[in-house]
């Protein structure tokens, strides 16, 4: 199967298309050139006689293919022929154009490289900080961002379950241009383990320790115990006090901003399901996909999302 | 004219139990899609659920209108078609027995598992293994019945209609097996055999296939029957039949990878999609043609027949469809068009305009006769009837045109520095009225069929009593 399947076939599938190909046209176009006439001859006013069999009382007459619906046919036919000299179609015959889709494709990548490049360029040379101040640069900027990362991170900016909002102040990787510039180059994996080995018992008291740190409501006596868990598992990331490591991209746990609460969770629930299962976040490398140009304004973009508050 | 009651040696019974349920899966069939048409509207009405949600919906819509609806009344038409023109009974009573119910319990098990998420993934091929051998072995019966029965035959020639229903029943058998051949992995889950752009080129080789055999040789079949038998004309050309049939059925082979432009499918199986579907052209047409034509000499009748009105408005639609699709089959058309409602809305000309509107005309022919009758109870209300689909069927296919074309251009409209005018959300928000009109087109057709429901029902218990001192053999 692979023979029939990749770029070029080998010579036996290929003759095997084009006979079929041609073999079908050729029948079919046989098929309506030997039923062009009719047996019987119309009289003066174009009537003819019926076959002579009946089935349940319904008749057939003998009449002629209608002429317009017999050139359709041969112009589609020959329409058809012509196109498989122009195009590939016949086996391993690529046509007299010698397009593909794979070559049609690149040309048009080309020519908008081409056209589009020296604008993106042009943007590259600037820092990101002047560049947010650049309100042309950041309408073309805003376009990028609804058609490659709205989907994510919303219209606004402003996050989702699961999704970083882009608008506060609060960055899991630092919010400096070169590391705004970083998460969109080479994206980011955020891991939080699952700690459900520490028990139920011993989860509910960390929660409520996390609760603490951001001065929710809180079961003291159970954040007491809590703390000392967290000490010695948590810190290592999430720090002692709980301000986060943006090194790891460990979230800050005192400023009451939760990026996995699902609508009409509690915190509480939120913290717990965390500890128990872990965290996966997946921000996907943008460089490949756009290009390190139109990131460079993208970074511009999220950068001067902040600068209007 | 001659009625069915002066047959009593034919078998009615399974044609009107396959008659009625014609009626009801259509009801069914089409207030799903209004509800999905609704969804899309407004998406609370997926009210949550995973059940209702949109995406286990739509197949159970399609899998309705498609083989309950289309599959009984294909059953019905062709049963009593044969039978007539062959002048015999079917072959076997209990085999046809058994068709009926075994069909039935597909369609059963096809809205429990559907809703329930069970999938192949194949698009008008979703069921999984085990009512896909159920499938196969009601089908294979079902051409066991048909074939057997044109063997036994009366009758020195085989009617067109048969020569469509017996390619539509063969052809169908084959595409069903070889598209669902699959590894079962446990009872409701299966691995299609078939893997990356080959397993796409079968499903697309069965999923226009579909189209060509189920629901175009199949109802060419119906239209062969009923249009000269309720204009009581004969058929315009047997030599048009003969020419159109062969080429029909040899050229729909080829026209599956046109729905698969600009894949990772190889050049060659693209421009043959497309050439082929170029050239399938006249062939349909020349099934449009015929149907026209019989009605030479009698235009007149589509005054006060409006059962015959269902019938050449659908081979309006049908040939309407059929320019259409050969035209959406060419690559720069099909780059506009592809992924769009437009494609929406051509299933739609071709399933609601050609499809259902040849069954119901059909059905409007049949059901009196089959329940000792001469018309239906309300000639009146197959009128009303006629307006609303119509009409449904129009605000239908001019709202999708619509959306599909404001879809296609939004989507690849550029500024000066090459970034994307609009955003994908911003398409969708610009179908909202056009989601609307094809709501409003969608509740016309099923007002349409609940009248339906009514007109046949009073037309059944009328006829009961006429029925009763005929001697039956069903």
């Amino acid at each position: 199967m692979n023979n029939l399947w990749g770029d070029s076939l080998s010579s036996f599938w290929s003759a095997w298309i084009i006979i079929v190909t041609l073999g079908s046209i050729g029948l079919a176009f046989w098929l309506l050139y030997a039923n062009r006439k009719t047996d019987k001859i119309p009289d003066e006013q174009g009537n003819v006689d019926t076959t002579g069999h009946a089935a349940d009382g319904i008749e057939e007459y003998d009449n002629p293919l209608p002429r317009w619906w017999f050139q359709l046919y041969v112009a589609t036919v020959i329409f058809a022929l012509g196109y498989l000299v122009l195009y590939p179609g016949l086996g391993n015959f690529s046509g007299v154009l010698g397009w593909s889709q794979e070559s049609q494709w690149e040309e048009e990548v080309a020519q908008a490289e081409e056209r589009f490049t020296p604008i993106f360029a042009q943007y590259q040379e600037v820092p990101i900080p002047e560049l947010a101040e650049d309100s042309e640069a950041m309408q073309v900027a805003e376009r990028i961002y609804q058609n490659n990362c709205a989907v994510c991170h919303g219209a606004n900016a402003q996050g989702g379950y699961g999704f970083p909002n882009l608008t506060d102040d609060d960055w899991l990787y630092g919010g400096e241009p070169e590391n705004i510039l970083t998460s969109l180059n080479q994206g980011r994996n955020g891991l939080m383990p699952s700690w459900q080995q520490l028990g139920e018992e011993n989860i509910e008291n960390v929660t409520q320790h996390v609760l603490s740190l951001s001065g929710l409501d809180h079961d003291a006596e159970r954040a007491e115990q809590g703390a000392a868990v967290y000490g010695s598992v948590c810190a290592a990331c999430h720090t002692a006090e709980g301000t986060g490591n943006q090194a790891l991209g460990a979230p800050n746990l005192t400023n009451d901003i939760w990026l996995y609460q699902a609508p009409g969770q509690s915190v509480a629930d939120s913290v717990r399901q965390t500890l128990r299962n872990g965290r996966n976040g997946h921000m996907p490398a943008q460089a490949a996909y756009i290009g390190e140009e139109r990131v460079h304004l993208v970074a511009a973009y999220i950068y001067s999302l902040r600068l209007d508050d | 004219m001659s009625t069915a009651l002066e047959h009593p040696t034919y078998n009615y019974k399974v044609v009107r139990q396959f008659a009625i349920m014609t009626v009801v899966w259509g009801i069914v069939g089409m207030t799903l899609g209004v509800v999905l048409a609704a969804q899309l509207v407004w998406p609370e009405l997926n009210l949550g659920l995973p059940w209702t949600s949109f995406g286990r919906l739509r197949p159970l819509h399609t899998n309705a209108v498609i083989f309950a609806f289309g599959g009984s009344a294909l059953f019905a038409t062709s049963y009593y078609v044969v039978q007539r023109t062959c002048q015999t009974r079917l072959f076997s009573d209990k085999l046809a027995a058994f068709t009926f119910w075994g069909w039935q319990a597909v369609i059963i098990s096809a809205v429990v598992s559907l809703p329930l998420g069970y999938t192949t993934t194949k698009e008008y091929a979703e069921l999984e293994w085990p009512i896909n051998i159920l499938i196969a072995v009601v089908w294979v019966s079902y051409a066991i019945v048909f074939l057997m029965t044109v063997k036994q035959r009366k009758t020195p020639h085989i009617y067109v209609a048969n020569w469509f229903f017996a390619a539509f029943i063969l052809t169908v058998a084959v595409l069903h097996i070889v598209n669902n051949a699959a590894i079962p992995v446990s009872a409701m889950y299966s691995i299609s055999i078939y893997s990356g752009a080959i397993d796409a080129m079968v499903q697309w080789w069965y999923g226009h296939n579909a189209v060509g055999f189920f629901l175009t040789a199949g109802f060419l079949g119906m239209m062969y029957y009923f249009v000269p038998k309720q204009a009581e004309r004969p058929v315009y050309s047997y030599r048009l039949s003969i020419v159109h049939f062969w080429s029909l059925i040899m050229v729909y082979m080829w026209a599956g990878p046109h729905h698969l432009h600009y894949t990772a499918l190889p050049n060659w199986a693209q421009s043959l999609g497309m050439v082929m579907s170029i050239i399938l052209l006249a062939p349909s047409w020349g099934g449009m043609i015929n149907g026209m034509m019989t009605l030479s000499g009698a235009w007149h009748k589509l005054r006060t027949d409006p059962t015959l009105r269902f019938l050449v408005v659908a081979l309006s639609f049908y040939g309407m469809s059929t320019f259409e699709g050969p035209m959406m089959a060419v690559k720069t058309v099909n780059a506009l068009s592809h992924y769009t409602d437009w494609t929406i809305g051509h299933v739609h000309a071709g399933a609601l305009g050609w499809v259902a509107m040849i069954t119901i005309g059909s059905m409007y022919h049949l059901i009196p006769r089959l329940f000792g009758r001469n018309e239906m109870y309300s000639v009146n209300l197959i009128a009303v009837h006629f307006w609303l689909a119509t009409i449904g069927t129009v605000l239908y296919i001019a709202a999708m045109w619509v959306n599909g074309i404001l879809q296609g251009l939004m989507w690849r409209a550029i500024n000066d520095d090459g970034t994307l005018m609009y955003t994908f959300i911003e398409s969708v928000e610009a179908s909202g009225p056009g989601y609307i009109v094809r709501l409003i087109g969608g509740l016309c057709w099923v007002l349409g069929m609940l009248i339906m429901a009514y007109n046949v029902f009073m037309t059944v218990r009328r006829g009961e009593g006429a029925r009763q001192p005929l001697p039956q053999t069903a």
